[in-house]
């Protein structure tokens, strides 16, 4: 226990206490190590680490069509996303061009898988905020995202649906009905979310104006996403660097200037809405073709450097793969979205009390697999 | 408010549970599901697995072990390569598909049992080859 | 010290005059105030585990799930396997903890709570302990119900529970301003701190039908003092699990936490048994029919108006979001409080002036 003389010279005493990897209820294991001064915040200090699974490295061993499932289980709740980063940079050294067929549908997969994080996310977050029910309407919609990869992937998490060089199979004749029949449901849910959390008048005084982060604060910490968008840091990359159909579709990039917790749930929000209406531009039209491109078995990419960025719901992943013409990469690095926003914590932390953290934590939705790989 | 109580009112028709054990018999997995790879026989126990290997190799981390040996084929007279044992173990396998893709010959598939959990680790490697089953003859050309 | 006791219906009546007949005249009264407290008691155990159960039930049937559904036909036993399961768990304090307050603490919130029982009218001829002070005495009692929630807190020698006793504690203390001075609104309507002529008063319609406008506010207030009083959502960032720990009651295990845990809903039962005395007419039937149906067991009436009051509390509980703390000093402080002492003397004048509404 230290003790800090404040500012009308009384001296008090701040002490350590450790929100700890096992936690109940909160983002996975991560451990915060506080400093408090009675209830407010003088210092937040992450320790990483736990969920360290060395996937760079076992990236390094594996085949290039064997790297896609590990990407399946960093950030799990946008695996889609991860699998369609690493596949399109492997295509991109490749130089494959790939069937209209095969982007429209990745695009399709990515904004579901989307969809279903930012539904999980908003039930996390009204259950830290407090209000326990959300979690189980949240639930009950991704559910339905859940049986509609069950059907075309196979699997309701980890999919290793792409692989380079397209789909790993066609989809299932039902998708596109499956799909529209969720769109559907989900319009007339998604106001009954605003009604019941982002309406309410103790949610509003518990997020607002809580956590801010300043727009240069957020150029400087590198952080991408939501997050830097409700502090009016306009960093979309599927509108900057379009990549799959992204640049055929017609959508909203949203931003807020405000900077606080409120500001960056509401972005949340509307990037939902967004992408029901990306969605709803493609489902129609996808187009005849082939599900894959075929690629030798062996995959060797020509010497040099492959860099792809995408949009994950967290922010933008970059993956990174260094090649010296064999079989297997020399190197791959992911630029972690989780990572860069966690830095930014301590600074948006400060001076706040515990309960701010917890709904500070929320808002910047982190998936602790994707920090430490 | 008026939306929790408009579920509460509602209740009987929106409750999504599904009561698991009770359930067993009416619950239908989709085709698709990547349960446990199994290896389909058919009725004179033929199995469609030549001993290629390419699922061995495109098995990220070595889930499958195929032990093969070449023998005589009682058909042609001739020497080749025939599968002994396709080992399989459940314990590290990530459901990942590759080797499903990877097989020229469609000889394993994916089987839509979930319910994976054992008292006894050693029970989760599993050979998918039943013991006297052979090549179904035709398949590889 | 002066006290009646009323006997339930008209079997308990025979076993009075039994009881007097059979034991000497000193020990009789006695024998049947032991026997008016194991009855209490039963009372309270059974619907502390009833409570709980509809807790959660109630709770999954607003979360799209099904509740307790294995343990006996619709769950029915749930609450006594919880109570097994407690009782036999074990009983570990932690290091350095001050042994005797730790173990003292839990019996506060339970003795109180059955303090508290003891003065309410179930019905005309049900309740134990009729004094002159009835509204005066139960907000005594739940002030004294704090002490178990601090000593708990400190004596786990945790600074969690610490954190958590202090915010629990401070929480408590500024949320009984508002109940007592919603409940002394009332009281200048009726006249009277004794609880059953209050329901006497109300057999000319209910109060918070008589005294309208002021009576609303009143009610509203209380139902918001009421449930930050008891410690349940929305103000319960004493048990919150998404901060630290599980506050003051962490460091209990077995029946001890049974004691906090019961305690909880007692409280809850008793609010809202208040609330129905005081504001919707005790054991009254809605129309001012009560003597017409003399047939119907004016204890059913209690019974299901204080259900519909505690299921208000739960529906609270699982709709809104948490307060944090400085928060819920504002909200008492600033806002409650003023709005509290304007409605008194609104009320005042509403009585003064002859304006209440009458049957």
């Amino acid at each position: 226990m230290a003790e800090i003389e404040t500012e009308n010279k009384i001296k008090s005493e701040e002490y350590f206490v450790n929100m700890g990897p096992q936690h109940p209820a909160a983002h996975g294991v991560l451990r915060l190590i506080l400093t408090i001064d009675g209830e407010t915040i003088v210092n937040v200090d992450p320790d990483l680490g736990y969920i360290h699974r060395s996937i760079e490295k076992m990236c390094e061993r594996d085949s290039y069509q064997q790297i896609v499932h590990l990407t399946d289980r960093m950030d799990y709740l946008s695996s889609h996303i991860n699998n369609e980063a690493v596949c399109l940079a492997v295509e991109k050294g490749l130089q494959l061009e790939i069937p209209d067929r095969v982007k429209v549908i990745r695009t399709i997969l990515s904004e579901l898988t989307r969809l279903a994080s930012h539904q999980l996310w908003w039930g996390v977050m009204g259950m830290d905020v407090g209000a326990l029910t959300t979690y189980f309407y949240a639930f009950r919609d991704r559910e339905m995202i859940n049986d509609i990869f069950e059907e075309t992937c196979g699997a309701r998490l980890t999919m290793n649906y792409n692989i380079p060089g397209g789909l790993m199979y066609d989809i299932h004749p039902n998708f596109v009905k499956r799909v529209k029949e969720f769109v559907a449901h989900f319009k007339t849910k998604l106001p009954e979310y605003d009604r019941l959390l982002s309406g309410n008048i103790i949610f509003i005084n518990r997020t607002k104006g809580v956590g801010v982060l300043s727009r240069e604060d957020a150029i400087s910490f590198g952080v991408s996403g939501p997050v830097a968008r409700g502090s009016g840091f306009a960093s979309d990359v599927r509108k900057r660097h379009p990549y799959s159909a992204y640049d055929r579709v017609s959508f909203k990039e949203i931003v807020m200037n405000e900077g606080d917790t409120l500001a960056r749930y509401k972005v949340r929000i509307l990037e939902m809405w967004e992408s029901l209406s990306i969605i709803e531009q493609l489902i129609d039209n996808i187009p005849e073709g082939d599900h894959l491109v075929p690629t030798k078995a062996v995959i060797k990419l020509p010497k040099g450097e492959f860099y792809q960025r995408v949009e994950t719901a967290r922010g933008e992943l970059g993956v990174y793969i260094n090649s010296d013409g064999n079989k297997n990469p020399y190197r791959v690095k992911f630029r972690s979205p989780g990572f860069s926003n966690l830095s930014a914590l301590n600074h948006v932390a400060k001076g706040g009390k515990i309960g701010d953290l917890v709904s500070i934590m929320a808002s910047f939705d982190f998936v602790i697999p994707d920090i430490d790989r | 408010m008026s939306v929790t109580g408009k579920y509460f009112i509602n209740a009987p028709r929106e409750i999504i549970t599904q009561e698991y054990p009770d359930n067993r018999d009416t619950l239908k997995m989709f085709e698709r599901f990547r349960g446990e790879v199994v290896m389909p026989h058919d009725k004179d126990n033929f199995h469609r697995c030549t001993g290629c290997q390419s699922c061995e190799l495109a098995c990220p981390n070595g889930s499958i072990e195929i032990i093969w040996d070449r023998q005589v084929d009682p058909d042609t007279g001739k020497k080749k390569k025939m599968i002994d044992k396709h080992i399989y173990h459940l314990s590290m396998c990530t459901m990942c598909g590759l080797c499903i893709e990877a097989c020229p010959t469609d000889a394993i598939v994916w089987a839509q049992n979930f319910e994976n959990s054992v008292y006894d680790r050693s029970s989760l490697t599993k050979v998918l080859n039943k013991p006297g089953s052979r090549l179904l003859p035709g398949v590889e050309d | 010290m002066m006290y009646k006791i009323f006997l339930p219906l008209s079997i308990t009546k025979s076993i009075h005059t039994w009881l007097f007949d059979v034991l000497p005249e000193g020990v009789a009264p006695y024998v049947e105030m032991v026997l008016i407290a194991v009855a209490y008691l039963l009372v309270f155990a059974v619907a502390g585990l009833y409570l709980v159960l509809l807790e959660r039930k109630v709770a999954a049937w607003f979360q799209l799930r099904l509740g307790p559904n294995r343990v006996g036909p619709f769950g029915l036993f749930q609450t006594m396997a919880d109570a097994l399961k407690l009782v036999s768990k074990e009983m570990y304090g932690t290091n350095r903890a001050d042994k005797f307050l730790y173990n003292l603490a839990p019996y506060f919130p339970i003795i109180t709570a059955l303090l508290a029982m003891a003065v309410l009218p179930f019905s005309a001829q049900f309740q134990a302990f009729d004094i002159n002070i009835g509204i005066f005495f139960l907000l005594a009692v739940s002030s004294v119900g704090v002490i178990g929630i601090l000593l708990g807190g400190w004596a786990s020698n945790n600074k969690y529970s610490l954190i958590g006793a202090m915010r629990s504690g401070l929480q408590v203390v500024s949320y009984e301003l508002s109940v007592g001075l919603s409940l002394l609104t009332m009281v200048v309507l009726t006249g009277s701190l004794q609880l059953s002529e209050i329901i006497e008063v109300q057999k000319n319609g209910w109060l918070i039908v008589q005294g309208h406008i002021p009576a609303i506010i009143a009610f509203v207030i209380f139902m918001i003092a009421g449930t930050a009083e008891t410690n349940r959502a929305p103000f319960d960032l004493v048990e919150a699990e998404s901060e630290l720990g599980a506050g003051f009651h962490t460091e209990y295990s077995g029946m001890k936490f049974a004691y906090f845990f019961l305690a909880e809903f007692i409280n809850m039962f008793i609010i809202s048994a208040i609330a129905v005395i005081v504001f919707f007419g005790g054991w009254l039937s809605p129309f001012g029919i009560t003597e017409e149906i003399s047939w119907f067991p004016s204890v059913l009436w209690f019974l299901g108006k204080v259900l519909i009051i505690v299921f208000l509390m739960m529906w609270f509980r699982w709709t809104f979001p948490r307060l944090r703390v400085d928060q819920l000093l504002n909200l008492e402080w600033k806002y409650l409080l003023p709005i509290n002492l304007f409605n008194l003397v609104f009320m005042a004048i509403v009585v003064w002036l002859g304006w209440v509404i009458t049957f």
